[in-house]
């Protein structure tokens, strides 16, 4: 059989990509556009002492919250973590380290990362704790904190439709951290709805390039809603 | 005496203007959106990736895909677009946004906004705000002008982690508004039934004429 990027489970395309202390980039923002198969996986495999960059850490039970419980995770690098009792309990007790990053910043240092990009500089958060011990310069008048870009062991991503050849779609905002976390990864597994033939996505259309994807997977998602908000309807 | 939250999220959205892109905040900002003057287009981002922000689905349209920064459930719009978060603060950072709109816990007679974090109590993180406020074109803050103690909230010095520096435009509080100036802050409008006695006497920061 030839070269495919196809795997049947999420346990499979992990195969051979894990071990302890290694660092994850993990697409999703709150529980939305979560690579919850992927998570499930890591959760079986067991691996240990992980760093994860992640917007959020899901919530408890469910999401990044499951490697929470199962005590997998060594740091997280976030922006925001509020809805999370057993995140608290683990931060307050020292078991867990959390380096906190403006959520643009996070997003920045993954896409740089990916793009070959060491360093960058940005205004986010100068004269705040955020540029405390980092390299500041003057651009045009106006002080910018150095950030590094960051490069991870492997990425896990939620997409909505793939080709086989590793081209992704997402939906909504479903897509928010996928993309800049798939290419800062060395390896990028990616779970979808649907595997689609190849050719019958547009190719103008295509919102990450295949070249950036080296696993795929197929599966059912749960896609669960942490705020519920509607409104009535007129009568 | 003064404004409730209602007003003061009438009043912020007197603030908007026609063909503007606007990120609001969670708390009060959120109520803006039910005021924007008749005649105003704007268009409001969500920092998760969209562009044209809707109103809330009606009860089963609710789609898991399709969540605002609060991770609340929302719908899109005609001129709606979706990208991912790196595009998303590339237009915050890039100065496209027009105005924030956000909470405070504090700000200061030079525009220092301290809204994220409050020493020995539960720190949620900043989430996209210290972003924001560096990026975007206008800063308004709108917030109570004194908290629970009766201490005010408008300072000489924020005491709280900061934000960001001099970051801060106008400030929309229940008593009034001012705008950050050189050397303190300005009384622009007095919310209804407060004098100015009372508000300066309920503000720590300098105010200049």
């Amino acid at each position: 059989m030839g070269f495919t990027k196809v795997y049947n489970s999420a346990g499979e395309a992990l195969d051979g990509l894990l071990f302890d202390g290694m660092t994850i980039a993990a697409g999703g923002f709150g529980l939305c556009g979560i690579p919850e198969l992927l998570i499930d996986a890591l959760v079986a495999s067991k691996v240990k002492n992980l760093t994860i960059a992640s917007n959020n850490c899901g919530v408890d039970g469910f999401g990044l919250g499951k490697l929470l419980d199962t005590k997998q995770i060594k740091k997280m690098i976030s922006s925001y973590v509020g809805e999370n009792a057993e995140f608290m309990r683990q931060y307050l007790s020292g078991e867990l380290e959390l380096e906190f990053n403006p959520q643009g910043t996070l997003a920045e240092r993954m896409r740089a990362g990916g793009a070959g990009i060491p360093g960058f500089y940005t205004a986010t958060g100068v004269g705040t704790v955020i540029a405390d011990g980092k390299e500041t310069k003057i651009f045009n008048g106006r002080e910018y904190v150095l950030e590094t870009g960051l490069v991870m062991d492997l990425s896990i991503v939620k997409a909505w439709k793939a080709d086989p050849s590793g081209n992704l779609v997402f939906r909504k905002t479903a897509r928010n951290f996928n993309p800049p976390a798939a290419t800062c990864g060395k390896v990028c597994v990616v779970e979808v709805e649907e595997i689609v033939p190849l050719g019958s996505l547009d190719p103008d259309h295509i919102h990450l390039p295949g070249i950036y994807v080296h696993r795929i997977i197929q599966g059912e998602h749960e896609k669960r809603i942490e705020q519920r908000t509607t409104r009535k309807r007129e009568a | 005496m003064g404004w409730d939250r209602n007003q003061m999220a009438a009043r912020a959205a007197q603030e908007l203007q026609d063909g503007w892109y606007v990120n609001l905040g969670i708390g009060i900002p959120t109520l803006v959106v039910n005021y924007i003057p008749e005649g105003v287009n704007v268009t409001l981002q969500s920092e998760n990736g969209m562009l044209g922000m809707g109103p809330f689905p009606y009860e089963g349209e609710e789609d898991p895909d399709l969540i605002n920064a609060g991770k609340q459930t929302i719908t899109e719009l005609p001129q709606t677009a979706y990208f991912d978060s790196a595009q998303s603060f590339a237009m915050i950072r890039g100065g496209k946004i027009a105005m924030a709109i956000l909470g405070a816990m504090e700000v200061s007679e030079s525009g220092d906004l301290a809204n994220w974090m409050i020493p020995g109590k539960l720190v949620k993180g900043m989430g996209g705000a210290m972003d924001l406020v560096a990026g975007v074109g206008r800063v308004v803050v709108v917030m109570d002008h004194t908290n629970k103690a009766g201490e005010s909230k408008v300072l000489k010095a924020c005491t709280l982690p900061l934000t960001g520096r001099s970051v801060v435009n106008r400030i929309i509080t229940n008593m009034g508004v001012l705008d950050v100036v050189e050397g303190g802050l300005k009384l622009v409008e007095l919310a209804d039934g407060v004098t100015e006695a009372e508000l300066r006497a309920a503000t720590e920061a300098t105010l200049v004429n």
